[in-house]
């Protein structure tokens, strides 16, 4: 308890606290995929037509599930700049020479993260009802544990490309050059079966294609709102699962490593 | 700054100083002894542990002062002690107790609900060793901790490190380019360019540099030091502006000085070495050279 839990606890608290004291990351991680969403979803209303999909589908509707994706990538990489900004503000030095395994530095600042992350999106899940969308509390469990482990992934992502970053600039740039064009290519923003055979490749390698899939999976269930070309459900969770468990334990191993940068 | 040929043992409730310049290898060292860096050859023990393989014994025994304060500045003061005590499995009514112990020997008790970004320097720095000390190590490490304090503060940190020497047994391992500093540790590492220039107490430090050393103002230091070499075939170095010569018996010297040099010296001083002076004669340089 006292050498694993506890530290754990403690970090995963100074995250939550921090995010809380900082009110315009609050807004900034929420607002903006909301209004990317709003925008979007009505000016492409007209004109979207999702390959292989059945028809009826706006694009309000389609876009919902990747615009909670959104927040969730958003919150989870402002969460993981703190790393950087931990490491320049000489907290980090603190902890790295605490008598707690690096798993635990590693696991409290994820899941502070991921709890983050989770946390704005399910403030996202509560306009579901306004989009006709009738969630049983088993769909809602499982959006929940989807959410979870795809913010959970995402931030570990974060973590991994932080950890190791001098400033918050070349972060920014990663975020532009890899993340961003991560998501744009996971089925978040349009679907793969209308899209040329080379992008559809990218999107099948793309691990938060699956992320995506399966929240919009869980989401409508039931409903032929779901175009074939989807993934399944079952192997959705399995590649989100699969994924969030090989980057904690690439972070986990990265932290293990002397750290020799920037420290004071 | 690569290590070499170092070795030194250090005692319990002994207070330790590494003086040297900046870059001479003192954080290196430091770094070692904290675990954070791996030596690539030689060992370093801590109460027996080895640094490299078994961390978390030496961790527990440790608590480390950085030069820069670890604090997180959006938190309050008693948040970021309460976070180092679960850190070091501290919890509970303990936690709070020593909490309230620890802040209060640093007078900062009353400012333990305000956020550290609203504190001053001076204050997140006592705030920064109350939290290494919370645990109550054996050997605290601290790197550069008076750096950015003003006289006061100074001198009550080295207050609270003697008294806390005394009470607990703690061992204090200082690093230090200040020779305020180094003048109130037991013995001192002096250390430049990695590698051991001498290790001692103060004193005896002092007194091996030997004679008297003569500090003179004048217009024009350089001139008269040549002046000086040239007359009296006598070593004199311009340090800081001033000239310095060191010689046994300098009382005598002072008024060949002066009626060699008529109006040429504005001032003039005689006394024992100092530890800058040992330094000076040990390695042919200044204990600040190349810092900015």
């Amino acid at each position: 308890m006292d050498t694993l839990i506890r530290p754990t606890i403690t970090l995963w608290h100074r995250e939550i606290v921090r995010f809380y004291r900082q009110r315009s990351r609050i807004v900034g991680a929420l607002a903006t995929p909301v209004l990317f969403w709003l925008l979007l979803g009505s000016g492409f209303s007209d004109s979207f037509r999702p390959g292989g999909a059945v028809g009826g589908v706006g694009y309000t509707e389609y876009f919902y599930p990747g615009t909670m994706i959104l927040v969730v990538l958003f919150t989870a990489i402002f969460s993981t700049i703190s790393v950087i900004e931990d490491r320049k503000e000489g907290f980090l030095q603190a902890v790295l020479v605490a008598p707690v395994a690096r798993s635990t530095v590693v696991l409290g600042k994820i899941l502070g993260g991921t709890t983050l992350a989770l946390g704005q999106a399910l403030l996202l899940l509560a306009a579901a009802p306004f989009l006709g969308l009738r969630l049983g509390v088993g769909d809602l469990l499982l959006i929940v544990a989807i959410l979870f482990i795809v913010a959970f992934a995402l931030t570990t992502l974060g973590f991994l490309i932080a950890w190791k970053m001098e400033s918050t600039q070349g972060f920014h740039a990663i975020m532009n050059l890899v993340l961003i064009p991560m998501w744009l290519l996971s089925g978040a923003f349009f679907p793969a079966a209308g899209a040329s055979a080379w992008l559809r490749g990218v999107m099948f390698l793309n691990p938060l294609t699956y992320g995506v899939a399966a929240l919009r999976r869980s989401l409508y269930a039931g409903t032929t709102t779901v175009g074939p070309d989807v993934p399944t459900l079952a192997l959705s969770i399995l590649v989100t699962c699969t994924f969030a468990v090989l980057t904690f334990l690439a972070a986990r191993s990265l932290a293990s490593r002397p750290l020799d940068v920037g420290l004071a | 700054m690569a290590l070499a040929d170092l070795s030194f043992r250090v005692g319990r409730g002994e207070i330790f100083g590494l003086l040297g310049p900046n870059g001479g290898g003192k954080t290196t060292l430091f770094r070692i002894l904290s675990t954070l860096l791996a030596p690539t050859a030689g060992r370093a023990a801590i109460g027996g542990h080895d640094v490299v393989r078994e961390p978390q014994a030496v961790r527990r025994l440790i608590g480390v002062v950085f030069q820069s304060p670890s604090l997180d500045v959006k938190l309050s003061v008693r948040e970021n002690m309460v976070h180092q005590g679960h850190l070091y499995g501290l919890h509970g009514a303990t936690l709070d107790a020593r909490i309230d112990e620890m802040l209060g020997r640093v007078a900062m008790r009353e400012r333990a609900d305000e956020r550290v970004e609203t504190l001053s320097g001076g204050m997140r720095r006592r705030i920064d060793l109350a939290k290494g000390l919370l645990h109550r190590p054996a050997l605290v490490l601290l790197d550069e901790p008076t750096t950015g304090l003003d006289p006061g503060a100074r001198l009550d940190l080295w207050d609270y490190l003697t008294e806390a020497r005394k009470r607990d047994g703690l061992s204090v391992l200082i690093t230090t380019h200040l020779m305020e500093d180094a003048e109130r540790c037991d013995r001192l590492l002096i250390i430049d360019r990695g590698r051991i220039v001498a290790l001692d107490t103060p004193d005896v430090l002092r007194d091996s540099a030997g004679g008297d050393v003569i500090v003179a103002r004048t217009r024009d230091p350089q001139g008269l030091a040549a002046a000086v070499q040239e007359r009296f075939a006598q070593e004199a170095t311009v340090v800081d502006g001033t000239l310095r010569i060191r010689r046994p018996r300098g009382h005598e010297f002072i008024p060949l000085l002066f009626e060699a040099f008529p109006g040429r010296i504005e001032a003039v001083s005689v006394g024992k070495p100092t530890l800058e002076d040992a330094f000076i004669q040990r390695t042919g340089h200044r204990l600040w050279d190349g810092e900015s």
